[in-house]
């Protein structure tokens, strides 16, 4: 057990999925060509002025209230001032003292028990453009290019609280995080799209102590696994300092993935003065109750209510009911396959095996496939009439997956139909008894486990398809009989 | 008809006339304006860019309108040429705020304001000199050219709108747009002898004219006279969707209240708009006006702003903290100048604005930087908005006692070229009145009230209620009428001119 107790707040920022920009018409379409989504609104030519998309808006709110968060009934715009080739303006439109939405929370389940972690605010704010440099990094390449379809796509920018006490549990926000996003048809929160990003607010102090420490921020974390990656180092980088006596200096650090560590950016007297001020091309916000309600009404049902259903009304264990919400595509399939078959934990089994093994395999997202949920419905009844084994299943499964044809078609073009023919199997079993008598001598001298080679065997002369059970059966009757 | 000294002269509503009884074409009158461009602007500097190939395909446009619409159906200013400042995005068209730094852009779009006065049918000379970025007084802060007053070459046309002031004030267009923030339409109106109409802010669309501060910025219009300002009005105003500040509220018919009387009408006497540092004779002429609209039948009411001194410092830090982030995207990226001896993009950034702008849009930078920054925000931007609350309630209290408030535009008449350049804190001192209208985000007028024995144009300041530009417009009529001012037209030597093709 470490002297020190962690401490992490994270900064997620996520497009949202609005077909054009938080402040024109442009269209927010990822890998388009440069420059060929901007207007002179977008480009900050001189004169322009911002109008707000009333969708862009909507989205926010919505995410505010999946995130069980507090819809501030009057916001407003600020700019925040920087020079940077990527921000046309030199001012990001954000919010800055009065965000959109405040006191919101995420619930984790950390060693099976619930936990709230608190979410400080939630704000809107457009997107920079993308610099593109020559060489490798921006040092030593000749010259930058700037792409600005980027520029102006909403963002939201959600703040936790300094709640989250190990790196797993931030993996777990962030996952869940997601999955809240997507389920509230939002943001699709793809990281190596960058329409999700992530910093994070590390510090360690000594258990039992009330104060927080030294906080280090980190960023350049590209991925899910990279922010666990790069905490996780960051814990042992300052336990390491701490235990040696070692002050930890308040910095930014940016984690380097091909190094595996992180590195310094620059110090607390380097940190920028933004020069906040309100918007004064942008009226105040709004937002009325029934506006709110409205868009709460829109809302799906989210993730954690879905899996305390999944485990109240198809039986499931809380680990199955988890996995299953964690997307809510995954969770329309898995419901939907219910529909097909009445035995919802077996269901669940293909699905978190079978099906997302090979969606993982493959590199496939659900909607791409062939694969309906009708599929695996009519395969489990095969299975249970007695047609196909469970082994033959796996067979079967697979190239419903890649081909989309029905599980019966499957069955029989490939000659899968189980062997249950008693007759036909006790052949077999006298060959493979014959042919290995000292495996035989084996079992009946008490080695319980060379039955399983046996029936191996069996499974083997039959490719797969001799009805297991069967086999198992006349295997012991005849090998009990001397 | 009549010679072109004779066409120029005409006010707009008078052109508006002759084309309508197709007395003279669009094409001649446009021709005549831009002979007296090239006769005179060598001397005046007003335009930056003359389109004259624009306002003559438009001429042509105006008169086959004419010989093909019925009379009734056509926009007031059809055939009738105006100007705009440089500030206004014109598609294809220069458009140089009057710096440096913008010397080469051309926008890809119209400005609101320009697209309305294109649709309108309404010939457009060119753009007009300003100081840069629309800060100053005098126009002599263009990053090009001082321009002269008409009256008085050795002197400044006011600014910043200086440019299309002293275009209007020499003949060489019939009306133009300018920008106020702070005063920069209805100074240079008072010091050439025009009428200047700073709108309530968010009446006209700002969508295309380059921001110096947002929260005061509006277009206005600069007339021979009333009328005239009445229909320019009519014009621009109005919500457009690409402006999130302009307000969403029909406009009056603005022509609708000239020759109204204004019997029983309360006019209020700020006193703390006649205090030292105004020229007396000066204060002489706008009492004398004042004291016609008193015969009118107008009773005058004495007033107060109270904080009418602190108006200039919370302009010179609202204004500042504002312009230096709206010209922070002046940095060479994507458009106007760049600075070509840069190793790296943050030295391009710094070497750029260093060439490309001029002193006084530097200090302004400097003075708004400082005041939000960290550590300063509160003592500055944040206290300067706090007062700006002071001036709205100042003038609500003031108009439960009066229906407008009535002053001197400027506190002398238009002063020699030169004289303040170099003391920053004194041609500040020249926007004393003209500051507290924007700050309150209120309509104010300058009508010509006067000349000074030297001849110098003095203007009359009305300032009114959100949105009441129809009663300044009735005011302000009904005082024209009364004084019978003849607009005068200086001798402006012609020849060197400016070659207009």
């Amino acid at each position: 057990m470490s002297r020190y107790e962690t401490v992490i707040g994270l900064e997620v920022h996520a497009e949202l999925l609005t077909e054009s920009k938080l402040f024109c018409g442009c269209s927010t379409e990822f890998g388009a060509e440069p420059n060929t989504h901007c207007c002179p609104v977008c480009l900050g030519l001189p004169g322009v002025l911002p109008v707000l998309n009333r969708k862009a808006l909507d989205y926010a709110i919505k995410a505010a209230l999946a995130l069980n968060a507090e819809i501030a009934s009057y916001s407003k715009f600020d700019r925040k001032n920087y020079f940077y080739p990527d921000l046309p303006k030199a001012y990001q439109i954000s919010q800055y003292d009065l965000p959109l939405a405040k006191k919101g929370w995420l619930e984790l389940k950390v060693d099976g028990q619930p936990r709230r972690i608190g979410i400080t605010r939630i704000h809107l704010e457009e997107e920079a453009g993308k610099s593109v440099h020559s060489g490798e990094s921006i040092i030593g390449s000749e010259f930058s290019l700037e792409d600005y379809n980027r520029v102006g796509i909403p963002l939201i920018e959600i703040v936790s609280e300094p709640d989250l006490r190990s790196p797993a549990e931030a993996h777990q926000y962030l996952e869940r995080l997601k999955a809240v996003l997507q389920y509230a048809g939002v943001s699709d929160c793809k990281m190596e799209e960058g329409s999700l990003r992530c910093d994070a607010n590390i510090s360690l102090r000594p258990v039992g102590q009330a104060e927080f420490g030294v906080k280090v921020e980190i960023k350049n974390m590209n991925s899910f696994r990279a922010v666990l990656r790069a905490l996780e180092y960051e814990v042992a980088r300052q336990t390491e300092l701490l235990d040696s006596g070692t002050a930890i200096v308040q910095e930014t650090r940016a984690w380097d993935e091909g190094r595996g560590i992180t590195v310094s950016m620059r110090g607390k007297e380097e940190a920028h003065d933004y020069r906040y001020f309100p918007e004064p091309d942008l009226p105040p916000v709004v937002i009325d109750r029934e506006w709110v309600e409205r868009l709460r009404s829109e809302l799906p049902e989210l993730p954690g209510p879905r899996a305390d259903r999944f485990v109240s009304q198809y039986g499931l264990p809380a680990y199955d009911a988890d996995l299953l919400t964690s997307s809510r595509r995954l969770a329309d399939w898995f419901e939907a396959a219910v529909q097909e078959y009445h035995d919802a934990k077996a269901v669940s089994n293909w699905v978190m095996g079978d099906l997302l093994r090979l969606l993982k395999a493959e590199e496939k997202e659900l909607d791409e496939l062939p694969l309906t949920p009708g599929h695996l419905g009519e395969m489990l009844k095969l299975i249970d009439d007695g047609t196909i084994s469970g082994k033959i299943a796996k067979t079967v499964f697979e190239e419903m997956f890649h081909t989309g044809k029905r599980a019966a078609d499957v069955v029989k073009e490939k000659g899968l139909v189980q062997i249950s023919d008693e007759a036909e199997l006790a052949r077999i079993v006298e060959t493979v008894i014959a042919a290995n008598p000292k495996s035989v001598a084996d079992f009946r001298g008490g080695k319980e486990a060379a039955l399983g080679y046996l029936v191996g065997q069996v499974m083997k002369e039959t490719r797969g398809r001799a009805n297991p059970g069967l086999v198992n059966q006349l295997l012991r009757d005849r090998l009990s009989r001397q | 008809m009549g010679t072109t000294a004779e066409l120029t002269r005409l006010t707009a509503h008078e052109l508006s006339d002759l084309l309508r009884r197709r007395e003279v074409s669009a094409v001649e009158v446009t021709e005549a304006y831009l002979e007296r461009i090239q006769a005179v602007d060598g001397q005046v500097k007003a335009f930056l860019t003359v389109t004259a190939d624009q306002a003559r395909k438009a001429a042509q446009e105006a008169d086959r309108r004419f010989a093909t619409e019925p009379a009734e159906s056509l926009p007031p200013l059809l055939g009738v040429p105006g100007a705009l400042k440089d500030n206004m995005c014109t598609i294809g068209i220069k458009t140089t705020c009057g710096s440096k730094i913008l010397h080469n852009f051309i926008p890809p779009y119209d400005a609101t304001v320009v697209e309305k006065t294109k649709a309108a049918g309404a010939p457009i000379l060119g753009k007009c000199n300003m100081d840069e970025f629309a800060m100053g007084s005098s126009t002599e802060n263009s990053g090009f050219f001082p321009t002269a007053n008409p009256y008085d070459l050795e002197r400044v046309p006011g600014g910043s709108s200086g440019g299309s002031a002293a275009a209007v004030a020499a003949d060489e267009a019939a009306w133009a747009l300018g920008s106020d923030t702070g005063g920069s339409i209805r100074q240079p109106a008072a010091f050439c002898g025009l009428v200047g109409l700073k709108p309530t802010y968010g009446a006209v669309s700002r969508y295309g004219l380059v921001a110096f501060a947002s929260s005061l910025d509006q277009i206005g219009p600069l007339t021979k006279d009333v009328t005239d300002a009445a229909l320019v009005m009519n014009l621009i105003a109005g919500k457009d969707e690409r402006d999130a500040t302009s307000v969403d509220r029909p406009h009056p018919d603005y022509t609708s209240f000239l020759g109204r009387e204004i019997k029983g009408l309360r006019v209020g006497i700020p006193k703390e708009y006649f205090v030292e540092g105004l020229d007396t004779e000066v204060r002489e002429k706008v009492m004398a006006a004042i004291g016609a609209l008193a015969n009118l039948g107008a009773e005058l009411v004495e007033v107060s702003l109270p904080h009418t001194e602190y108006a200039l410092a919370t302009y010179y830090l609202i204004a500042p903290a504002e312009c230096s982030s709206n010209l922070a995207r002046y940095d060479g990226v994507r458009y106007g100048h760049r600075s070509t001896t840069a190793p790296d993009s943050v030295t391009m950034f710094k070497k750029t604005r260093q060439e490309g702008f001029g002193p006084e849009v530097k200090r302004r930078i400097m003075l708004g930087t400082y005041a939000l920054s960290a550590g300063y925000y509160d003592a500055y931007y944040l206290k300067a908005q706090k007062v700006r609350t002071l001036f709205r309630r100042d003038f609500e209290e003031a108009f439960k006692q009066c229906d407008v408030i009535a002053s001197s535009t400027t506190p002398t008449v238009a002063f020699k070229r030169g004289e303040k350049v170099d003391n920053p804190l004194a041609m500040y001192l020249s926007d004393a009145f003209t500051i507290p209208a924007p700050l309150a985000a209120l309509p104010a007028l300058s009508v010509p009230c006067a000349y000074s024995a030297e001849g110098l144009p003095i203007g009359l300041q009305l300032q009114g209620r959100h949105f009441d530009e129809g009663t300044l417009f009735q005011v302000a009529y009904a005082l024209e009428q009364a004084l019978g001012l003849k607009r005068r037209h200086p001798e402006i030597p012609t020849g060197s001119g400016k070659e207009v093709r």
